[in-house]
């Protein structure tokens, strides 16, 4: 067993029992710290597929200001105690069934799929470079690029206005 | 490595953050879920981009290129579907005084 394998062997593992330990913590600050895990595990998938622009951007962006975000929402809301409500067990055991269904009917429908030959290569290749993408972000996709922006202003000006409290402003309220 | 275990490894993934979803009542770890599907996604169009960039590589030195742009922009509106969904948690804990989405069922009636 090569390097590599071993790498990925022990990521993938790393990452789906991290996933796991997200959806059974108790805790939500656990949960956000097991979520944290699972994206540092997915960078180094990235590492490994030498797709380091996005491996880092992933860090950056998620492990960074997202999961800091949901943290600042928990402490914030005073949540992060276990009086969570839970489903009655039958429900529980259902959705259970139900998520291990859909992943034996896809794994069932990809098992056989035409990649048996298929090789994702891994640490050579240089399209996840950060001078390749961006001469491809910037060169064919600037309008996306520009648009983006445009989502994110409207998304900042979406969130201030969900955040605003609602007491003091126009009248518009009360007809609700 | 072969591309079945990258596309296994992300049904995982996938089938953890559907269940997730299914079985919490907590908003937030819900959303959380939601973000663990998202980055199964990513990492099989990442893995096919490498794939698809091994095969043609030969004919076109920049194939598999617009896969990895393609996560950029999920990770793009990603953040941005964070920043509302949790303000919109927030004014509902902020209503309701609980993040319990079994108090949102009064979208029903």
């Amino acid at each position: 067993m090569s390097i590599t394998q071993i790498l990925f062997w022990f990521l993938s593992v790393l990452a789906l029992f991290s996933a796991l330990m997200v959806i059974t913590s108790k805790n939500p600050v656990y949960s956000v710290l097991w979520l944290i895990l699972v994206f540092f595990a997915i960078s180094g998938h990235y590492l490994l597929l030498n797709a380091q622009f996005l491996a880092i951007v992933n860090i950056i962006v998620y492990a960074g200001a997202i999961m800091v975000l949901f943290l600042f929402v928990i402490m914030l809301m005073n949540l992060n105690k276990s009086n969570e409500p839970q489903k009655n067990k039958w429900l529980k055991l259902a959705a259970a069934l139900a998520g291990g269904c859909l992943l034996l009917v896809l794994v069932a429908a990809l098992k056989n799929a035409e990649t048996k030959s298929a090789i994702a290569e891994s640490g050579t290749g240089d399209i996840g470079l950060i001078g390749n993408l961006g001469k491809a972000l910037f060169n064919d996709y600037v309008v996306p690029f520009e648009i983006s922006s445009i989502l994110f202003l409207s998304a900042m000006v979406g969130a201030v206005v969900l955040g605003k409290k609602e007491a003091s402003s126009h009248p518009s309220g009360e007809e609700a | 490595m072969p591309i079945n275990y990258y596309i296994f490894l992300s049904l995982a993934l996938f089938a953890i953050g559907i269940v997730g979803v299914l079985i919490r009542r907590n908003a937030i770890i819900v959303f959380m879920c939601i973000e663990i599907m998202l980055n199964a996604a990513n990492l099989l169009l990442v893995a096919f981009s490498k794939m698809h960039h091994l095969q043609q590589a030969a004919t076109q030195a920049s194939a598999g290129t617009d896969g990895q742009i393609f996560v950029f922009f999920i990770m793009v509106v990603a953040a941005a579907e964070v920043s509302v969904g949790l303000a919109i948690i927030v004014m509902m804990f902020r209503n309701v005084h609980s993040i319990d989405i079994n108090f949102l069922n009064r979208l029903k009636h």
